[in-house]
């Protein structure tokens, strides 16, 4: 486990994420607060449209122009506040100190550029360097994500490499001018289960090398199992439940975390004992006043329509937090 | 896959022409020989297109002067072969400054977006609705008539186009999953059009750039018709068809010869242009 004696790289409080639709900010991202330590791996675990590509995205300040903003909250890093920041100054924290891989390698990559260009194109951005050294540089990256004879690859299009071969590439560009933390969303999503692993076990490798926090937004909970150490369970727009991975692996406390546990095939599980979770998440257009979840909870009680619980720690495991009237008579 | 023809341009080209067929490869041919006749005009041109003769004025076409003389004895022919070279000259010139500008300027639109998109598209749209000539004429007859000028006021009749052309690929490329990962990189804006947008577009724009040089002699030669283009007496095919149009029942020859070359020139740059816009239009695309 990792020891809390530093401040966390990353510090978000009561983060509030909206959008803009027919006219009205409607929250997508909830009052959301999660800390990052360093060399940390946090999974962000949750359905589609749960809010975790929108807390992504705004720690790096990417919302869509116009029809997404910061509500409120602050995203702490390095003594600064990224909500706080201008677009200039942003932009040299992006990719140089907190970088972001995205879900699809088929399309995040410029197709009339050589891959060699594209990563040393990031290093450019941030430093002045030198061509030669530029090359050497790239070559380095790429041998280290595990691409074979980069001396040649580098001068090859997108077009000729592989799926999980591209979506190394997308890795080495953002590790390449060594980030404090890395962003992935979705990474191994549109890959094959084979190559999936590949990819983890570099992200993994990496992750010790450099010491980065590392924030894996994903569904997959069996991805949670190999790469994360803390998990984050978030569902519509707030996290509900957040623990280390074998302590909400064995206990599960809030009744979506053992749902979405109950959901995930296994090998070791007949087929006709997953079972899926009723209902689907409620529109951001119409929030409940209570839980969330309530609708779709079979331990419902009368309250969960009425307040809304906060997410507080279990008795007896202080980093096991979770926000349920049920299961932890401290989240009133 | 379109993205694969536009990778790099020299060795796609061929590709390209590959896939445009006889009349792609005739229109080049009839280019690159026109572009020759221009270029190696002192070797070609057999009499100086200048010198005149007071014996020989308004002689028919015979062996000695295959394209018969003008009204001031000059040599026709040696005059059509040096007037390649201002339509050339001008044809390219114009279609490479409308290009640039209207290319930038429509990337630049297409990526801002709201406002300023709008308020591009609107002046586009007017400038759209005048005929190039018509604007052509305007502009010339502001700036006043002189080689120079004649360029400035083609490429402005022609800026439209493209940057009409640049802005719808750069709506679409902007959205494109390659630009987010370019910002959440940290790469500024003009990195992100000039390195990222442009190169996915510049295969389109130079596909319409050959088509519209054929627009642009041919308004050369418009305005060169009614006196707003280059003075007298440097030949140029519009200037000539014009003088040719006084006696055009006396001596056809006068103005018959440079719309020939006017003719072949717009013709081979349509046909090249056809082609290329056949060969990486995949809706066009037959084999």
């Amino acid at each position: 486990m990792v020891e809390h004696i530093q401040a966390p790289v990353l510090d978000i409080r009561g983060l509030r994420t909206e959008f803009l639709i027919d006219g009205q900010w409607h929250a997508a991202v909830r009052g959301l607060s999660l800390t990052v330590e360093r060399n940390e791996t946090l999974a962000i675990v949750g359905e589609s449209g749960s809010g975790k590509s929108m807390t992504a995205l705004s720690i790096l300040g990417l919302l869509p122009k116009g029809s997404g903003r910061i509500g409120s909250g602050e995203i702490l890093y390095g003594g600064q506040n990224l909500t706080r920041l201008n677009e200039r100054r942003l932009r040299r924290i992006r990719g140089s100190e907190i970088a972001m891989i995205f879900q699809e390698p088929m399309t995040s990559l410029n197709p009339t550029m050589r891959v060699g260009e594209q990563i040393a194109e990031t290093i450019q951005s941030h430093r002045r360097i030198g061509k030669r050294e530029a090359r050497e540089l790239v070559q380095a990256l790429l041998r280290k994500v595990g691409i074979p004879s980069p001396e040649k690859r580098m001068d090859d299009y997108p077009h000729q490499f592989s799926g999980g071969m591209r979506q190394r590439v997308m890795i080495a560009m953002a590790i390449a001018c060594e980030p404090k933390i890395l962003l992935a969303d979705e990474p191994t999503t549109a890959l094959d289960v084979t190559i999936q692993a590949q990819v983890l076990a570099v992200l993994n490798q990496l992750k010790a090398e450099q010491g980065m926090a590392m924030i894996f937004i994903t569904h997959n909970l069996g991805v949670v199992a190999l790469i994360a150490d803390r998990v984050a369970v978030m569902y519509a727009g707030e996290i509900v439940e957040t623990a280390s991975v074998s302590e909400l692996f064995n206990h599960p406390a809030h009744p979506y975390t053992e749902a979405l546990l109950a959901a995930m095939p296994r090998v070791d599980v007949k087929s006709a004992a997953i079972r899926p979770i009723p209902g689907q998440v409620p529109s951001i257009q119409a929030m409940p006043r209570g839980c969330a979840f309530a609708a779709r909870c079979p331990l419902k009680i009368e309250r969960c329509e009425q307040d809304a619980p906060r997410l507080a720690p279990l008795k007896d495991a202080g980093l096991h937090r979770v926000s349920c009237f049920v299961r932890n008579p401290e989240a009133a | 896959m379109r993205m694969n023809a536009m990778l790099a341009l020299p060795a796609s080209f061929y590709r390209l022409m590959g896939r445009g067929g006889f009349f792609g490869w005739l229109g080049l041919a009839l280019l690159l020989a026109i572009v020759c006749v221009a270029v190696f005009a002192p070797l070609l041109s057999p009499y100086d297109p200048l010198e005149q003769s007071i014996v020989m004025r308004l002689m028919p076409p015979s062996a000695e002067h295959l394209f018969g003389t003008d009204s001031f004895g000059r040599d026709v022919l040696s005059r059509v072969i040096y007037g390649s070279r201002v339509s050339l000259l001008v044809g390219f010139v114009s279609i490479l400054i409308a290009m640039t500008v209207g290319t930038i300027i429509g990337v630049v639109s297409g990526y801002i977006g709201g406002r300023l998109d709008q308020l591009v598209m609107a002046i586009a749209d007017v400038m759209l609705s005048f005929p190039s000539l018509l604007l052509g004429l305007l502009v010339a007859a502001v700036l006043g008539a002189s080689l120079e000028n004649l360029i400035i006021a083609i490429a402005i009749t022609e800026i439209a186009p493209f940057i009409r052309l640049a802005r719808a690929p750069t709506l679409a490329l902007k959205e494109r999953e390659f630009i987010e990962a370019g910002r959440a990189l940290g790469f500024g804006h003009v990195r992100l059009m000039g390195v990222h947008i442009l190169p996915n577009l510049i295969a389109d724009v130079l596909v319409m750039g050959s088509l519209w040089m054929a627009t642009a002699i041919r308004t050369e030669a418009s305005l060169s018709f009614i006196g707003l283009g280059v003075r007298p007496p440097t030949p140029t095919w519009g200037g000539m068809i014009r003088e040719g149009f006084e006696n055009i029942l006396d001596a056809w020859w006068l103005a018959v010869f440079p719309s020939i070359a006017v003719l072949l020139t717009v013709l081979a740059l349509n046909l090249l242009g056809d082609a290329l816009r056949d060969a990486t239009d995949p809706k066009y695309r037959k084999r």
